[in-house]
């Protein structure tokens, strides 16, 4: 591997400061479960690595009812999970964090590193975008906060600007009858990259029957995560029925960009889109039953 | 590039390195310390055969630089065994000859250990969910499955 200095930010405004005087030429540390790999092989050349595992902003784990999810950013997916409160409100978030890699790479891999390695088809972001999740962002001009949905600009790219590191992610707290599933497909029962992933979320009125709120975003079928505010808006307002569901899987395949490459073709992905769409819906509406839906 | 000094404690030792900040834990266990116990295998994070222990936390060793494991405690292969006596996994490893080359066995038997503490009556299906990071390209993995609930079995009554 290539040399390069290497400093265990101890601050936010340490962390700042050392990312914006070395630009382009430095690059955050968390889980390094992306990043070792990257420098190993050659994909990225760096002068500095900023370890931000000692910064208290950004290992913050806080759920409550009031205020929701704070999740630092480099906090990894095991201790999320491993916390029995937060997995029982957040099932749908649960459904992707458990299957980031094998056991070892869930040990180190942040949820927040995910976000920031910015893959089209990684698996925690379209049901963070399900889930309204929002970045907190540090940087030289202050804090900024903005939507998930907004985060990813391209493959691998993001907005995060000179200086500027995710900090941690807020998602509000679930309300009563909210139900969220994230489902992938991939050719093997573990240990691969989504071919397509769907993350969808919704309320239901007090009757149990019609919908009042819906988020849908899929992975891997665009350069970046995509929310489809027109699949949401195929559901609201309207009782559950086999005919509003398909028609939110149909306003999903339609916002679908797929390309075709060695782990799908582009119809087959379109093809997953509806079928991940309807299935995610229905997991959602089940868990805003108050229904058991098991992860895997 | 000058090197770094890093204090850690190492199945339960005090150890003192030098490291270059590049160089992975995988690194200075084998070629530093002597450790060659945990294996290299493929080196980005695919196979767990350089599993450690870092803090209780099942990590591929491969993937965690030196320099971060300052303060932090580190479990290996070597720290399971007594002089008189196998790990109950390992003697489980060889009586089940769930093995054959032995290249990825430290990381099956680090990974079955961390999965032990954790739950320690796994069901087989929970057993080959935690162990999917872990690849054998001998045996086939129902041997180790075998093994890890039969050390389970015989952790639970001791």
């Amino acid at each position: 591997m290539q040399a390069f200095d290497y400093i265990a930010a101890q601050t936010l405004d340490e962390a700042v400061s050392l990312l914006a005087a070395k630009g382009d030429q430095a690059r955050v540390l968390a889980g390094g479960t992306d990043l070792i790999v990257q420098l190993r092989e050659g994909r990225r050349r760096l002068e500095l690595v900023v370890d931000v595992k000692k910064i208290p902003d950004v290992n913050v784990l806080s759920y409550d009812t009031r205020n929701g999810l704070t999740l630092g950013a480099a906090v990894p997916c095991h201790r999320v999970y491993g916390d029995v409160t937060i997995a029982r409100a957040y099932p749908g978030l649960m459904d992707a964090f458990t299957l980031v890699g094998g056991t070892q790479i869930q040990g180190r891999a942040s949820v927040g590193g995910n976000l920031c390695n910015s893959s089209p088809a990684a698996d925690t972001i379209p049901t963070l975008i399900a889930h309204q999740a929002t970045c907190v962002i540090a940087g030289p001009g202050g804090r900024r906060e903005l939507p998930v949905e907004q985060f990813c600009t391209a493959p691998g790219r993001n907005v995060l600007g000179n200086g500027e590191f995710l900090v941690a992610l807020r998602l509000p707290a679930p309300g009563p009858r909210f139900g969220a599933r994230y489902l992938r497909f991939i050719p093997r029962n573990e240990m691969d990259i989504a071919v397509v992933g769907v993350g969808s979320a919704l309320t239901l009125g007090d009757d149990g029957a019609t919908v009042t709120a819906a988020r849908i975003a899929l992975g891997a079928v665009a350069p970046t995560p995509l929310l489809v505010n027109e699949a949401g808006a195929a559901l609201v307002g309207k009782p559950i029925s086999d005919a509003t569901i398909a028609q939110a899987a149909a306003a999903a395949q339609a916002a679908a960009r797929p390309i075709s490459d060695m782990r799908g073709t582009a119809d087959q992905r379109r093809h997953l889109v509806g079928v991940l769409t309807r299935r995610t819906l229905q997991g959602a509406i089940a868990r805003a039953r108050g229904e058991t839906v098991s992860h895997a | 590039m000058p090197k770094v000094h890093v204090q850690t404690r190492i199945n339960g030792e005090e150890i003192d390195f030098l490291c270059e900040t590049r160089q992975s834990l995988l690194e200075i266990l084998r070629d530093e310390l002597g450790l060659t116990g945990t294996k290299e295998g493929c080196s980005n994070g695919n196979c767990g055969a350089c599993s450690v222990l870092l803090d209780g936390v099942l990590v591929d060793s491969c993937l965690v630089l030196a320099v971060e494991t300052a303060g932090k405690d580190v479990s290996t292969i070597e720290g399971l065994a007594t002089p008189s006596q196998l790990h109950p996994l390992q003697q489980k490893f060889l009586e089940h000859a769930a093995l054959q080359c032995g290249i990825c066995t430290p990381g099956f038997i680090m990974a079955a250990k961390a999965l032990l503490a954790k739950n320690p009556k796994p069901t087989e299906h929970e057993v080959r969910y935690w162990l999917a990071g872990n690849l054998c390209r001998c045996t086939g993995y129902d041997k180790i499955i075998r093994a890890v609930l039969d050390a389970a079995a015989v952790m639970e009554k001791a």
